[in-house]
């Protein structure tokens, strides 16, 4: 398209404990393109804007239409999905970097673990008897429907952590994503059945009293989920839940 | 003490998922190894909804009906058995992923609400906003993660399977991964493993499917000696948005929901695909919405702009009833095209997004024609111990897929694939376990040096402009319209392609997360699958489905009412044909 170029710069790091460097690219632009798109013309050339052949940088991806969460990253300074980053609205050079709250692996690509052992901690599942025919599940109105869908919609991205003061490598936050998942889980007929064990897992070392309220988290999130009202619905849940504790209830 | 049976699934998708809740269920734990943490695996792509005739708007819609039109759908080439077990299984299916708490769309009664979709005038498609894949693959997740506390399961995520390991007899006693971290080849025993490894979009370049989609493990069990069967049915989606990096999936529920096909004529929207099909209008089957958008296109020259593009229009739907069934992908094309589809037509072209083919599979049925739930013969490949699941196997969708029938296969696979390898471990006399340790060693051996080799490539090709190359091969020659001059040259090309594979720089000689050196193995699996797509599409001169020949524009049920498999050799592959079961219904013509 009409000789334009695209600059990339690049964070670079072979691995956890290899020093960090930054490596310039230059590719054609084309119509549309996204991130992705863009790193996809430097593993066909992998050659820095000074000539060096370099190896071709190391991110991931997989869907590529902003619903796995997999192409996280920090792109000119904001966390985002880089499949859904387009190149026009970005200013150059684009600056790519991996996200800072999670261990590196290389390059762009760091370890989000911690964010699915989350799930585990607040048991993020509906109880059930068996897969086995049982007929249909428990009415829900459309409205409570409509918001559960609106929670269920996170792709545990690393967005709403990367953006939040009480997250750090060592800090032992839970975040909000898993937060938001109680009140998830908490909300459906069944899944309320085992409220309780979901907000004792709230309790304790990196819980939900650890939230700074900062609430950068809503901002962060691409799939706008209230995030914020989550936490307070299962703050005051779990206040509610002391309290009959406290009164022997 | 005897050594406690194992199995292992590959794939964490929809149907590697449920295969393994199914083994928990049965008692049995499970490794699960997949390329991707699973809930980032490709399920989440899919967006209508999930087809069960539960018949909760009136219409007299049944699961025998979803059966024969399944099949019409899939132009009579579906075996029937299975398809039929499918659809009068939905209903309980869409109920239990109710009762994990997916968040279906509601009625006003909180009753799952339904839709429309293709090849059909029912409202049989349960659907979680245009999301629905998202939210199904999540509850499945969830449960795993139960018995993954229960400690049931243990996940390898960011692992690559290399290849099955067969005993000396021929039974598959486990599969060689490797650690995408610290590239280690390790060797894992199983008594059976399950193949839930996804379809195969990326051979074509771009396409709906996410990047990990290689076929890459299927084609490596093809090449070890398991059937590929109907390769050369590729389904082309007639709505999707083309980009730089991928095609991106426009739903077909954007129709379902009153969404309209067009392109200027004289000055004023022309809505052929309404004006030739009166009765399903814009939801005929999507192998013949393709055809029709790809002649208004390519032949009359009628596109937007004289462009390969044709308009898609919500424009004139309530904007509450879009973002309420439809919000997601009109998120996707606001965000990644940057116009708002409540407002403008979107422009769509068809895009490669689905393999009606896969792994060769058996299955068991009692004499009236219904499967034998637990037999060890369901999902099964033709190595013993090695089953299939989902996109990766070949057996529900014949010719065509039906929408919105994907996540019911993927779903109705794993109850079978489970139970199946649960059957077949009870029967076998002997445990991978109490195998002798070279079975392990030389397969992990065959490997390390298969990997050492890819790891030294120092010639002068990039790896990435050979893909490049095999996507616009097979997109110009394998897809909606094939002429077999054109096919011959496109598997002469691949040859090439496959020559120059040998003079690759890999370009990254590290140990650590070497992306390059995964993506150079798995180009060379795309490549031998394209081969049996291209040859395979050679062969069957004859129009069925989504493979049609303008030489052969006819079905041909005399010469071609069978079962294509591939059978790998040096040489490329070698096809035999196989009878499909049309027991249950009589084919006929296929008429919309």
């Amino acid at each position: 398209m009409d000789g334009k170029t695209i600059t990339l710069k690049v964070k670079r790091q072979d691995g956890p404990s290899a020093p960090p460097r930054w490596e310039e690219f230059r590719i054609p632009s084309k119509a549309n393109m996204n991130v992705i798109g863009a790193l996809m013309e430097v593993q066909r050339n992998p050659v820095t804007v000074d000539g060096v052949k370099t190896t071709p940088p190391v991110w991931e991806a997989s869907c590529l239409e902003e619903v796995c969460g997999s192409c996280t990253m920090i792109i000119n300074g904001r966390v985002r999905q880089a499949c859904s980053a387009l190149i026009d609205t970005l200013e150059q050079p684009i600056v790519l970097q991996p996200m800072r709250k999670f261990p590196l692996i290389r390059d762009l690509t760091v370890d989000r673990t911690r964010m699915f052992d989350a799930l585990r901690r607040v048991r993020a599942w509906i109880h059930l008897d068996g897969t086995y025919n049982l007929g249909p599940g428990p009415r829900v109105d459309p409205e409570t429907g409509a918001v559960a869908y609106s929670l269920s919609r996170c792709m545990t991205c690393g967005c709403c952590l990367e953006v939040c003061p009480q997250v750090t490598l060592t800090s032992s936050f839970i975040g909000a994503a898993a937060i938001s998942q109680v009140r998830f889980f908490n909300m459906h007929p069944t899944g309320k059945m085992h409220a309780r064990e979901r907000l004792d897992s709230l309790m304790g070392e990196g819980g939900l009293a650890d939230c700074g309220n900062a609430q950068n988290c809503v901002h962060a999130c691409p799939k706008e989920i209230p995030l914020t009202e989550s936490i307070a619905s299962v703050g005051r849940d779990m206040t509610r839940h002391m309290l009959k504790r406290l009164l022997g209830g | 003490m005897a050594a406690r049976p194992r199995a292992i699934v590959v794939g964490g998708g929809l149907a590697g998922l449920m295969t393994v809740i199914k083994l928990a269920e049965a008692g049995l734990s499970s490794q699960l190894f997949s390329f991707v943490p699973v809930k980032r695996s490709h399920s989440v792509c899919a967006q209508g909804g999930i087809n069960a005739s539960v018949n909760t708007k009136g219409e007299g819609d049944s699961p025998q009906i979803h059966f024969y039109e399944t099949v019409k759908g899939g132009d009579f080439l579906a075996n029937q058995p299975l398809a039929r077990g499918m659809c009068e299984a939905a209903p309980g299916i869409v109920y239990l992923l109710d009762r994990m708490g997916v968040p279906f769309n509601r009625t006003p009664e909180g009753l799952l609400d339904f839709r429309g979709f293709g090849g059909t005038l029912y409202s049989r498609t349960a659907f979680a906003g245009a999301t629905t894949g998202q939210q199904l693959l999540y509850a499945l997740d969830e449960q795993v993660r139960k018995y993954e506390a229960a400690g049931l399961v243990e996940k390898f995520e960011f692992w690559e399977f290399l290849a099955a390991i067969r005993d000396e007899e021929g039974l598959c006693r486990g599969i060689v991964g490797q650690d995408l971290r610290s590239m280690a080849v390790r060797a894992f025993p199983a008594d059976a493993v399950c193949l839930a490894t996804g379809g195969l979009g990326m051979i074509f370049g771009k396409s709906t499917n996410s990047v990990v989609c290689t076929g890459s493990a299927a084609s490596a069990v093809y090449q070890q000696g398991a059937l590929f069967a109907n390769g050369e049915f590729i389904q082309v989606h007639p709505t999707a948005i083309p980009g730089e990096d991928k095609v991106r999936l426009m739903s077909e529920s954007a129709r379902a929901e009153g969404g309209r096909v067009w392109v200027p004529k004289d000055g004023t929207p022309w809505y052929f695909l309404e004006e030739k099909y009166p009765k399903y209008k814009n939801l005929v089957p999507r192998d013949i919405a393709t055809r029709e958008i790809f002649d208004v296109c390519r032949v009359r020259k009628m596109g937007i702009d004289g462009q390969d593009m044709v308009y898609l229009d919500v424009s004139h739907i309530p904007k509450e009833t879009l973002d309420r069934k439809l919000g997601g992908i009109l998120e996707i094309y606001e965000k990644f095209i940057g116009d708002d589809p409540r407002k403008v037509p979107m422009r769509v072209f068809p895009g490669m997004h689905y393999s009606m083919g896969g792994l060769w599979i058996d299955y068991e049925a009692d004499h009236h024609g219904n499967p034998v739930m637990g037999s060890p013969r369901n999902q099964h490949t033709n190595i013993p111990g090695l089953f299939a699941a989902g996109e990766a196997e070949y057996e529900y969708h014949g010719a065509n897929r039906l929408g919105a029938n994907s996540l019911l296969s993927c779903c109705y696979g794993g109850m079978l694939a489970g139970p199946a390898m649960a059957g077949y471990i009870k029967g076998l006399d002997r445990s991978a376990e109490a195998l002798p340790s070279s079975v392990f060693e030389t397969a992990t051996r065959r490997q390390d040096a298969a990997y050492a080799r890819i790891r030294g490539l120092r010639g002068s090709e990039n790896p990435y402009v050979i893909h490049h190359e095999l996507g616009k091969i097979m997109t110009e020659n394998v897809t909606v319209v094939r002429h077999n001059d054109k096919l011959q040259g496109a598997d002469h090309a691949l040859q090439g392609l496959m020559e120059r594979w040998h003079r690759i720089d890999v370009n990254d000689t590290s140990r650590w997360s070497n992306q390059a050196a995964s993506f150079t193995r798995q180009l060379w699996n795309m490549l031998e699958l394209a081969r049996v797509i291209t040859l395979g599409a050679l062969q069957r001169d004859e129009s069925r489905g989504a493979h049609y020949k303008p030489e052969f524009p006819d079905r041909n049920d005399a010469q071609w009412l069978k079962t294509t498999l591939a059978t790998w050799t040096s040489d490329g592959p070698r096809f035999t044909y196989a009878p499909v079961d049309t027991s249950l219904l009589t084919p006929e013509a296929r008429k919309y």
